[in-house]
């Protein structure tokens, strides 16, 4: 036996795509100092890992970073669908950019490449087997996102929203780690299919106190980065204040990024019959919570911050059939994961249409504003409207937003399927909630304009938004009409 | 395809890009005669759906017991077991007729009149869009599909309140949207109730109770009856309609009282008795009991209502008791009771709305005490009014007696105390019925006409005439030959009845 491992490039061939982003966009900003060809590597890179990530996914799952059976670097289905999501989110959040870029409100180099070290984060997480790796990702995903929050030039909100942001995640990133060592106390393993095969095997070891401690720990460190209530309180805060295209970013990239950890604890290190019942708890809370606040919201992106927390609540559900017998079942289990990952992907295709449309429909550089900035905005700018409005409604969850409805769809079916019909009805009961404040937005868009202090301006659109706006919203159209591809997806 | 399979996606199809070519045409009134024709050609395509396809046999042990008479079925979502499978039989073909010809009259009166609060396109566009919402739920013969469809119908309802309605339009819509969401979601986990535990949604297939559980029947039913019942809507699950109606603009009152209700008793029929018989059994008496409690608090609330259109939306409170009623009596009788029920409501109150719409927009008032002595000076819309007041409370002879007469036949015919008194209850209701309508057409079109009635015409559009003139000859012609209904039904509710009494 060589004292060189083997590491097998190809299945690593994602990451040093994402990683090779970030190092160029910051040689080409220093050589060629010009910001539209440090946006284009950016986005090109993007695209890149997009599709390498898609080539090797196609090829069969690949493990490299082996001892002996257990592999830290796990590239399969999932691996390469997580992959190939967060860089086409990248590249869409980056074109978002583009006006307030070239507006001189960022630092073009350092946003960019900022954007691709978060990028490559998000590539390792799904491929990540072992606890080390995976929160080393996470972190990697997370810790870029402090500076892009507060990266919006002379703006006190903006600083505010970064501390915030920082602090908290810190503090979950602490818990999670604690948690992670207090597993390894107890099992003297970090790599996640190990650990699912001994706490399955030893019910010694699953019984333990400090088992189950553990296991909280980490699941509840993993929740801050979902914005799960009650670990939810950063999100509105850091939404509202950081620029739009990062929030757009934090709101999809970020929350894909927590709920892929979230699942692979869930799925392969810890007993299901102990995460279970925190998750259902977990996602009852966060779905009622989550739109019950937004209900009160009058600015748009902290209603949209309140609604994506309801959203989490939305993607935890699948995962809380895990509580009962009925739904730990091989089937029932795969069922739920792959609707959980089905969601997910109905939901960032549509929150960054949504964070589009709104970019769309705001001046250069804005923030997201109030409700009644948008009063009227859909009578000024019918297809942006639209837009904004067919997202919404998907969010909501009702046609024309086939895409939304498909998504609710999904996960009362898998709750149906593992039995849990009680949080079945709190999903759809939620959706009622959901609808009243979804359609208060849609509602406005289309309002007569107030007519005191004259008409409101037209905005501007830049092709790059309106690229990405249109590129989103055909994307959330096509997924209406043949949800079975993400189905499929979501289910390797 | 054959010609029928032809006709059954042409029913659809049409409305819709018909709404796609309106919305895309850029002159207000070339959209809306766009629109109005894509609206006939959908009648057009409905209505030979009935030719072809129908076996003369009776229903008999082994076979299913939904046989459409033309269907397609294609596979769309297998991973959530959905299936575009539609086909049209003898309880649906009815609505489907009534529903492309409220929406075409509807259009055909928006080309004419465009009620205040936005473009005349963007109204067609919706109604044909509405239009292929209730169109597919009457024709889905899959669980999935059919929620899909019920769904589609919210939004396009709720935009045309909230755009073209009333003073209070934005609360009444916004009601509208989330009561029937409520309604909508609880048909999601009912049809996934039934869809887990027996692994198909072939409406085809289930009909019957197919192998389901008893627990998994009641759950089912539980849930998919209170999903109709705030459709259709039962009281006590009524109260977004009588704002709703009210506020919507004429042509949103005629498409929502005519069609819209209808979806939740054909739901009720189709999917939750035909799916859930053993659960229907056990729900029918209290079914009964909110039924006429429906009946009678409707009756009574019309009543003391001041207001044209809520006195009309109220009675259709009234109504649709009739009709749930005989659905829950589970008998024959009692199912073609409620289907000619359904279309004789559909039309009459379809023709209330738009008369009440006319007198509104004449005098600029709905309050029933600043109206009176319109056959003074308008007595060709003051006897119409009478007409479709005396149609509604049930004259034999005209459209509405059949559904009431027989609704209350039905439920004698299964005895007992408990029906018996429900019977004879609704027959009190009846009453009731003719008490209030006789009122309204004391107050509205008797007596000395009061200032703001004296304003008014004696002449009539022809765009008027002609949206009214097929819900007279209809509500006439069902009156008379109720077999136009039940002809084409009996087949289909005889079988019905075999698999769920079995």
């Amino acid at each position: 036996m060589s004292a060189v491992q083997s590491v097998d490039s190809v299945a690593l061939l994602p990451a040093y795509l994402a990683a090779g982003t970030a190092v160029l966009v910051l040689i080409i900003d220093l050589v060629v100092a010009r910001p539209r060809a440090t946006v284009a590597v950016a986005a090109l890179g993007a695209l890149a890992t997009a599709v390498g990530a898609a080539v090797v996914g196609a090829g069969g799952e690949r493990r490299t970073f082996c001892v002996g059976g257990d592999c830290s670097w796990v590239f399969g289905g999932r691996a390469a669908v997580v992959a190939a999501v967060v860089a086409l989110l990248t590249l869409g959040v980056l074109g978002l950019s583009v006006p307030a870029l070239r507006a001189g409100r960022s630092p073009v180099g350092e946003y960019a490449f900022l954007l691709a070290c978060s990028m490559t984060g998000g590539v390792v997480l799904g491929a990540a087997g072992d606890l080390i790796t995976l929160i080393v990702a996470l972190e990697t995903l997370t810790l870029p996102l402090y500076v892009l929050v507060g990266l919006r030039r002379g703006s006190l909100a903006s600083a505010e929203a970064a501390v915030t942001f920082f602090v908290v995640s810190v503090v979950a990133t602490t818990v999670t780690l604690l948690g992670a060592a207090l597993l390894y106390a107890v099992t003297g393993s970090l790599h996640l299919d190990r650990l699912g095969a001994l706490l399955a095997e030893r019910s010694e070891l699953r019984d333990l106190p400090l088992t189950s401690a553990a296991g909280a720990l980490l699941l509840l460190g993993l929740a801050f980065k979902v914005a799960a209530v009650p670990f939810h309180a950063w999100a509105p805060a850091t939404y509202d204040g950081a620029p739009l295209p990062v929030a757009a970013y934090l709101s999809t990239a970020s929350k894909l990024g927590g709920l892929v950890a979230l699942l692979a604890v869930v799925q392969r290190a810890l007993p299901a019959d102990q995460t279970g019942p925190v998750l259902a708890l977990l996602a009852v809370l966060t779905m009622t919570v989550g739109n019950l606040v937004a209900l009160r919201q009058r600015r748009t992106v902290r209603l949209l911050a309140w609604s994506s927390v309801a959203q989490a609540g939305y993607i935890l559900a699948p995962l809380g059939a895990l509580a009962l017998a009925a739904g730990r079942t091989g089937e029932a289990r795969s069922a739920a994961y792959a609707a959980a990952v089905a969601y997910t992907v109905f939901f960032v295709v549509l929150e960054l249409a949504a964070f589009a449309g709104v970019t769309a429909l705001r001046p250069v550089g804005a923030d997201g504003g109030t409700l009644d900035d948008l009063r009227g905005a859909a009578r000024r700018h019918p297809w942006r409207g639209a837009a904004l409005g067919l997202a919404l409604v998907g969010l909501a969850g009702l046609p024309p937003g086939l895409a939304g409805l498909f998504a609710k769809v999904t996960v009362v079916r898998s709750l149906l399927d593992g039995g849990a019909a009680w949080l079945a009805l709190v999903v759809a009961l939620n959706a009622v909630i959901g609808l009243a404040y979804y359609l208060r937005v849609t509602a406005a868009l289309w309002a007569p304009t107030a007519t005191s202090g004259g008409a409101a301006p037209t905005v501007p659109l830049g092709g790059v938004v309106a690229a990405v706006l249109a590129v989103a919203t055909v994307t959330a159209v096509v997924l209406g009409f043949a949800p079975q591809l993400v189905l499929d997806l979501a289910a390797r | 395809m054959t010609f029928g399979q032809v006709l059954l996606v042409a029913v659809l199809v049409v409305p819709a890009v018909g709404a796609v070519a309106v919305a895309a045409t850029p002159r207000d009134r070339a959209a809306r005669i766009i629109g109005t024709i894509a609206a006939a050609l959908t009648l057009l395509a409905a209505v030979p759906l009935v030719f072809g396809g129908r076996g003369w046999f009776a229903w008999s042990a082994g076979t299913p017991a939904v046989r459409p008479w033309h269907q397609v079925d294609l596979p769309w979502v297998p991973g959530l077991d959905l299936r575009f499978h539609l086909g049209v039989d003898g309880i649906s073909w009815p609505l489907v007729v009534l529903t492309a010809l409220l929406t075409l009259l509807c259009c055909a009166y928006t080309v004419w009149r465009v009620p205040d609060g936005g473009s005349g396109r963007a109204l067609v566009a919706l109604l044909l869009v509405v239009e292929v919402g209730i169109l597919g739920t009457f024709l889905a013969l899959d669980l999935v599909l059919f929620f899909l469809f019920f769904e589609v119908v919210l939004l396009p309802m709720y935009a045309i309140i909230a755009g073209w309605g009333g003073a209070d339009r934005r609360r009444a819509a916004r009601k509208f949207a989330l009561y029937t969401l409520f309604g909508s979601v609880l048909l999601l986990v009912g049809v996934y109730v039934v869809v887990a535990a027996a692994g198909t949604a072939d409406v085809v297939a289930l009909t019957g109770g197919g192998g389901l559980s008893r627990g998994t029947q009641l759950t089912a039913f539980t849930l998919l009856a209170l999903a109709f019942a705030v459709k259709s809507p039962l009281w006590p699950l009524h109260s977004w309609l009588p704002d709703a109606h009210t506020q919507a603009p004429t042509v949103g009152s005629v498409v929502l009282a005519g069609v819209l209700l209808k979806m939740g008793t054909y739901g009720l029929i189709r999917v939750a008795v035909g799916v859930a018989p053993e659960g229907a059994r056990w729900a029918a008496p209290v079914l009964g009991v909110l039924a006429v409690a429906a009946i009678l608090i409707g009756s009574l609330v019309c009543l003391a209502q001041s207001d044209v259109k809520r006195l009309i939306a109220y009675s259709s409170v009234g109504h649709m008791g009739f009709v749930l009623l005989g659905v829950a009596t589970l008998t024959a009788t009692g199912i073609q009771a409620a289907l000619i029920g359904n279309v004789a409501h559909g039309v009459i109150t379809g023709l209330l709305f738009f008369l009440a719409g006319a007198v509104k927009d004449r005098t600029g008032t709905g309050a029933l005490a600043e109206l009176s002595g319109l056959r003074e000076t308008a007595p060709r819309l003051a006897g119409l009014l009478a007409f479709a007041a005396i149609a509604s409370l049930g004259l034999p002879g005209l459209a509405g007696f059949w559904g009431e007469a027989f609704a209350v036949v039905a439920a004698l015919q299964v005895g007992g105390p408990l029906w018996i008194t429900l019977g004879v209850l609704a027959a009190v209701g009846g009453a009731l019925t003719a008490a209030y309508f006789l009122r309204l057409l004391r107050q509205v079109t008797h007596g000395r006409p009061s200032p703001a009635v004296g304003r008014v015409g004696a002449g009539l559009a022809g765009a008027e005439l002609t949206a009214w003139a097929p819900l007279v000859l209809l509500a006439l012609a069902i009156g008379l030959v109720p077999a136009l209904v039940l002809g084409v039904a009996e087949a289909p509710v005889d079988a019905l009845i075999g698999v769920i009494s079995r």
